[in-house]
């Protein structure tokens, strides 16, 4: 060693990096090297200084009285405040929360004070078994599962042995047969397609009528000559069926009016009326309503997967995960002006679902259109 | 001053005295009032999750006592007033209730709703601690499974709850849930029809999930959670590497009194945290959201956040549909569905429950483990939950990616095609970022041991070199680096003659022997000099050590 | 019987009704038809100056994009037919005259020389080129006179799948989005409503009537109005900011915590 290493005052606080959570450089984890605490008897048991300790009882008086008072102020909030309006509830909620958190709060810093500078600082040290048996136990165990078996009789009487199997197949299938009519419907299996295949605009009204659209919200029902604005739309139900959901969850349309030259090819003509397109609200992909239509670009957006349709061309995919162009209603008026459903979607709007089948091209194969 | 107890009082006296007479408890006292348990502060933060259940549980059962599961039509007359005279659900008008007229009811709806935030959250943090330490390795893979179970469960719990307000936003929720459920092959509409008992919505699905929320699946969990807590008991606690700390101990704080006071202590916590965001931060205004009707949408209907990744891999994924039998058969596969909804949500579910059990196949190590593991030290599955974080992440924030197109002015669309490339490409990167990351903190560790910590001290020496005076790690700080321990690897190389060993021939077995080859082994030794060993002349004498204290 | 009771039940009674109901029908529609037509009334009382007058404006500061006639222009569309209520709905929101081209033209500041009066000649130039729909009058947009309630089912029926159920707005396709309602006031709200400025559809008098449009005003406007009773409203978007709040806040606080109860004191040597 040279004379200079000596010169050099280490430093005082080495500070390597430190990692959060292991204790700091210069804490004796077992407690060896501490000034002899008193009380001391057991190993990895240090005790505080007691004037600190001291020191830190009033800290956490003071908590603990914070938390009684808090939840006293509490109790007056209860009363003093009421709720009704949204004005009176948010006074309420944060008089009941502000004082709940503080009497939370206080309690929690309270005992941590406590903890960390009353109780002693612990490094106690207690072993570890493998958590597996020893041989001997195993032996015993193996031994006795044997003995218990042949004492059964169950390896050695098959016909006790198969009666019991056969009679627990059935036990077991007894709750997945009990859930058989958690379909209020009751319908069979092979109707569900039928049934997702049909929307209430085939059926007609009491007066054999075809249905009306109207405005959802208003129910009124809407003249062709009045929507006349193109790049207007309108959220449209069935008429009669404004508050049925299970029929609106298939039924909803956006109504939309064109210029006659902005409709493309793959709108069908026949379906429209003085530039009044009607499609399936309800998008092809999960069932969101999609809704959100730009005038300028004629796209529809559905707002939850973002799938996007062109409403001027037969509402095809032109973004997103929908795989499907949105069902277009055939519409007309009727005698008064007012719009009128021809007929049922030539295809099941909504989500796909496996015994649909490729029903647009089923309803092309047929000389209709999708 | 009073003075300190010397016999047990009367009143504790009494009761124990009955019970230990009946149920023999002291002797199970004596083993675990004073059981040891290590001090970490990411060993809380499963703590996290277990006190948001029981607040869930506290504030759930408040709730039930006004919320009418029902879904029958009635004209709202409470007193929010933009509502009044709208036609709505039972479940919605009781949820305004209790929000509007109750008191003290829209404070614990938002601490109920803010728990279940945090009671995922916390799960979620809690789980990658366990895997980024290895705390899953045996004998601990059982209590592993048991978590990624309670992280499945607490999905369905989310969803079912999310569901029954019976507004707007939560029927978004329930419309795509039944748009993924009727996308399964074959028994798509079965399961839908058999859910929602008809066609959807129909008037059962809110009673459905409601005995589902508060009664099936908290029980559950419930049943869960203590199962998971019993095996902690019984196994112990793992530790950090450290000091005096071993694979056969286990160094810290006795249950009496301290870990209790601070278990109690980290309760309040969690209550007060919750409360606190509960009072000043609003949650799932109802209100605003208007009653349920499958014929509106809101623009920026999302999730909760749990279910974010799955919103997200649905909207990034491309328009796929086929038909397997042709046009007008049964076998509509709409794969733009089923595949965003079931492929990232069974990767991360499945490689989580099968991780201890392919890292065991991979590196032959069938050892107990009872010392954490630094993620440093463990660089290749660290690299792998990186990459696992990102993909997730990256779905996530695609969930989002509407609410970002439209507070940060980029096109929705460019967003959703960053996304398909990010989904791929982030999770790639990560790895390789993440394994660069663990070897350099391992040379570092290697050279604080080697060389010890930069003093700051700058010497001259005699012949005018300046250097600077490196002096050795505290004791702790060393004994927590030299936990370390080199991943096991297979016997993997061939014998003399050439030919591998039994179990590491065949396609499968060259794979395997290949994945612990790179897998396992020492990547950077820690005693590994850097070759300048004149330049920390001022290391390693007996007594710069003896100054570390 | 009470006097009220017999009243009710005399013959006449049902006519007086009828005649009562005739009269405040007859009232509120001329109040309606007096509060629609305003910049009509200005043209027919001769204040032609106001259409000469928008005419030079318009060529000063319009024509550049939408023609010397308002036929439009690659740049503008054609304002033929777009009514005073586009004119005020652009020029009041600032968008117009428009900055920089890109997906959309934003909300602004108006320009410095735009004041009402300027606004008010423009668009009654707009208005004798071709019609449309004209400036709303102070009761028509009065939110005090609309059914929230009422307002609040059309609003969700209509206006919320692109500007979010508390009008907090949204993104649209290719970089477009559908603005936040906070700023507008209950005329430019008509206004946006009766011409469909940029993307926005057009929801047209005659199948969204004016009293529809004022309910819808009146729920806007006491939404947004409404304090946030459970606390800090963050921006009311829902989901995407709770979760990252649950996130940043609550999840630090409860990590903070954990280091504070686990940290062994620093003790010196």
């Amino acid at each position: 060693m040279t004379d200079i290493e000596h010169e050099i005052e280490q430093p005082d606080e080495r500070a390597p990096k430190r990692v959060i959570g292991t204790p700091a450089p210069g804490t004796s984890m077992l407690g060896d090297g501490e000034p002899a605490a008193r009380d001391a008897e057991v190993a990895g048991v240090t005790y505080q200084d007691e004037t600190k300790a001291r020191k830190a009882e009033k800290i956490v008086a003071l908590c603990f009285t914070i938390t009684f008072l808090a939840a006293i102020a509490f109790i007056i909030s209860y009363v003093v405040f009421q709720v009704g309006s949204p004005e009176k509830t948010a006074t309420s909620t944060l008089a009941l929360g502000g004082s709940l958190t503080l009497a939370l709060l206080g309690l929690a810093v309270g005992i941590v004070v406590w903890v960390r500078q009353i109780m002693p600082k612990y490094s106690l040290i207690q072993e570890r078994h493998p958590m597996v048996s020893d041989e001997d136990t195993r032996e015993v165990v193996a031994e006795t599962f044997l003995q218990g078996a042949k004492e059964s009789g169950f390896v050695k009487r098959p016909l006790l042995r198969r009666t019991l199997l056969l009679a627990a197949a059935p036990l077991g299938l007894i709750p997945l047969v009990l859930l058989r009519d958690l379909d209020n419907s009751k319908m069979p299996g092979a109707k569900f397609n039928e049934t997702l295949r049909h929307t209430v605009w085939g059926e007609k009204t009491k007066e054999g009528k075809p249905l009306r659209l109207v405005v959802e919200g208003t129910g009124q029902p809407i003249r062709a000559a009045d929507f006349n604005s193109p790049g207007g739309i309108l959220s449209v139900v069935p008429e009669g069926y404004e508050h049925d959901l299970n029929a609106l969850a298939k039924a909803t349309l956006i109504l939309i009016k064109f210029r006659a030259d902005e409709i493309k090819s793959g709108t069908n003509l026949n379906w429209t009326h003085d530039g009044i397109v009607a499609y399936s609200k309800i998008c092809t992909h999960v069932g969101c309503p999609a809704a959100l239509y730009e005038q300028t670009t004629h796209h529809i957006l559905c707002p939850c997967h973002q799938s996007t349709f062109d409403a001027a061309d037969g509402a095809k995919v032109i973004f997103g995960p929908a795989a499907r162009p949105l069902p277009q209603l055939p519409i007309t008026v009727d005698d008064q002006g007012y719009l009128i459903a021809k007929g049922d979607f030539a295809v099941p709007p909504g989500p796909s679902y496996w015994e649909r089948g490729d029903a647009e091209a089923e309803a092309r194969s047929k000389g209709g259109h999708a | 001053m009073s003075s300190d107890l010397t016999t047990v009082p009367k009143g504790v006296a009494g009761p124990s005295n009955f019970l230990d007479e009946r149920i023999g408890g002291a002797n199970f006292l004596k083993r675990n009032l004073r059981k040891v348990f290590p001090d970490h502060w990411s060993f809380l933060l499963g703590e996290i999750a277990l006190y948001a259940f029981i607040l869930l549980l506290l504030t759930g059962t408040f709730l039930t006592l006004w919320f009418k599961p029902g879904m029958g039509e009635i004209a709202y007359n409470g007193s929010y007033a933009p509502l009044r005279g709208v036609m709505m659900s039972e479940a919605y008008a009781s949820s305004l209730e209790i929000s509007f007229d109750v008191r003290g009811g829209l404070l614990v709806r938002q601490m109920h709703h803010w728990a279940a935030l945090l009671f995922v959250s916390g799960m979620m943090v809690h789980m990658l601690r366990v895997f980024f330490t290895g705390a899953y390795r045996k004998p601990r893979e059982l209590n592993w499974l048991i978590g990624v179970l309670l992280l499945t469960l607490a999905l369905v719990e989310g969803l079912t709850g999310y569901s029954l307000p019976d507004d707007l936003l939560s029927g978004a929720g329930l419309r795509i849930t039944e748009g993924v459920a009727i996308s399964l092959p074959l028994v798509g509409t079965y399961i839908t029809f058999f859910l929602f008992g008809g066609e959807y919505p129909g008037e059962d699905i809110i009673s459905r999930f409601y005995s589902l929320h508060i009664l099936l699946i908290p029980g559950l969990i419930l049943a869960l959670v203590s199962a998971h807590l019993v095996l902690m008991w019984v196994q112990k606690h793992t530790q950090m590497p450290g000091k005096g700390r071993t694979n056969k101990n286990v160094v810290g704080a006795p249950f009496y009194p301290a870990f209790m006071a601070k278990a109690g202590a980290y309760t309040l916590f969690t209550f007060a945290v919750v409360a606190g965001l509960a009072t000043f931060t609003q949650i799932n205004p109802i209100w605003l959201f208007g009653p349920y009707t499958p014929a509106d949408i809101s623009a920026g209907s999302q999730p909760d956040w749990y279910m974010g990744f799955l919103e997200g891999s649905l909207r990034l994924m491309p328009s796929w549909e086929i038909n397997l039998f042709g046009t007008s058969h049964a076998g509509t596969l709409p794969l733009s569905v089923i595949i965003p909804a079931l492929v990232p949500l069974g990767l991360v579910m499945t490689g989580l429950a099968l991780y201890p059990f392919l890292e065991r196949w991979i590196t032959g190590d069938h050892r107990e483990h009872h010392i954490a593991e630094r993620p440093r030290n463990n660089p290749h599955r660290t690299s792998i939950g990186m990459a696992a974080i990102t993909f997730y992440g990256v779905l996530w924030l695609l969930g989002a990616n509407d609410e970002l197109s439209a507070n940060f002015q980029i096109s929705l669309n460019w967003t959703t095609y960053i996304g398909r490339v990010l989904v791929f490409v982030g999770p790639a990167l990560a790895y390789i970022i993440t394994y660069r990351v663990c070897l350099g903190l391992q040379r570092s560790d290697a050279a604080v041991v080697s060389h010890g910590v930069e003093s700051g001290v700058i010497k001259r020496l005699p012949h005018g070199e300046f250097i600077e005076i490196h002096t050795p790690p505290a004791d702790d700080i060393e004994a927590h680096v030299r936990g370390k321990e080199a991943v096991q690897m297979l016997p993997v190389e061939a014998d003399g003659a050439g030919i591998p060993p039994k179990g590491m021939r065949g396609p499968l077995g060259k794979l395997r022997a290949r994945m612990s080859r790179a897998y396992g082994g020492e990547k950077i030794a820690l005693d590994e000099g850097h070759g300048h060993e004149d330049e920390h002349a001022a290391i390693g004498s007996g007594e710069d050590r003896s100054l570390t204290h | 019987m009470t006097r009220i009771t017999a009243w009710r039940r005399h013959p006449l009674a049902r006519y007086a009704v009828l005649i009562l109901a005739l009269a405040l029908v007859g009232m509120v529609y001329t109040a309606f038809v007096q509060a629609g037509r305003p910049a009509d009334a200005a043209l027919a009382s001769g204040k032609l100056d106001d259409v000469a007058a928008g005419k030079s404006l318009f060529e000063v500061h319009c024509a550049s994009c939408h023609g010397m006639n308002a036929q439009g222009t690659s740049t503008g569309p054609t304002l033929i037919g777009v009514g005073a209520a586009a004119v005020d709905f652009q020029m009041s929101t600032g968008r117009m005259p428009a900055s920089n081209p890109g997906a959309q033209v934003p909300r602004k500041p108006m320009a410095g020389w735009v004041t009402p009066d300027k606004i008010r000649q423009i668009g009654a130039f707009v208005q004798s080129l071709g019609g449309g729909p004209q400036v709303p009058g102070k009761e028509q947009v009065d939110p005090a006179l609309g059914d929230a309630g009422k307002g609040g089912e059309l609003f969700r029926a209509n206006c919320i799948q692109c500007h979010n159920w508390a009008g907090a707005g949204g993104a649209l396709t290719q970089g477009k989005y559908a603005p936040n309602l906070n700023q507008a006031t209950p005329t430019q709200i008509y206004e946006a409503m009766a011409t469909g400025p940029q993307a926005m559809p057009v929801f047209n008098d005659t199948t969204i009537t004016p009293e529809e449009k004022r309910s819808m005003i009146a729920y806007i406007t006491q939404v947004r109005e409404q304090k946030d009773p459970g606390g800090f409203g963050l921006g009311r978007i829902g989901p995407v900011t709770e979760g990252l709040v649950g996130w940043v806040v609550g999840i630090t606080a409860l990590v903070l915590a954990s280091i504070w109860i686990t940290a062994k004191k620093r003790q010196k040597s």
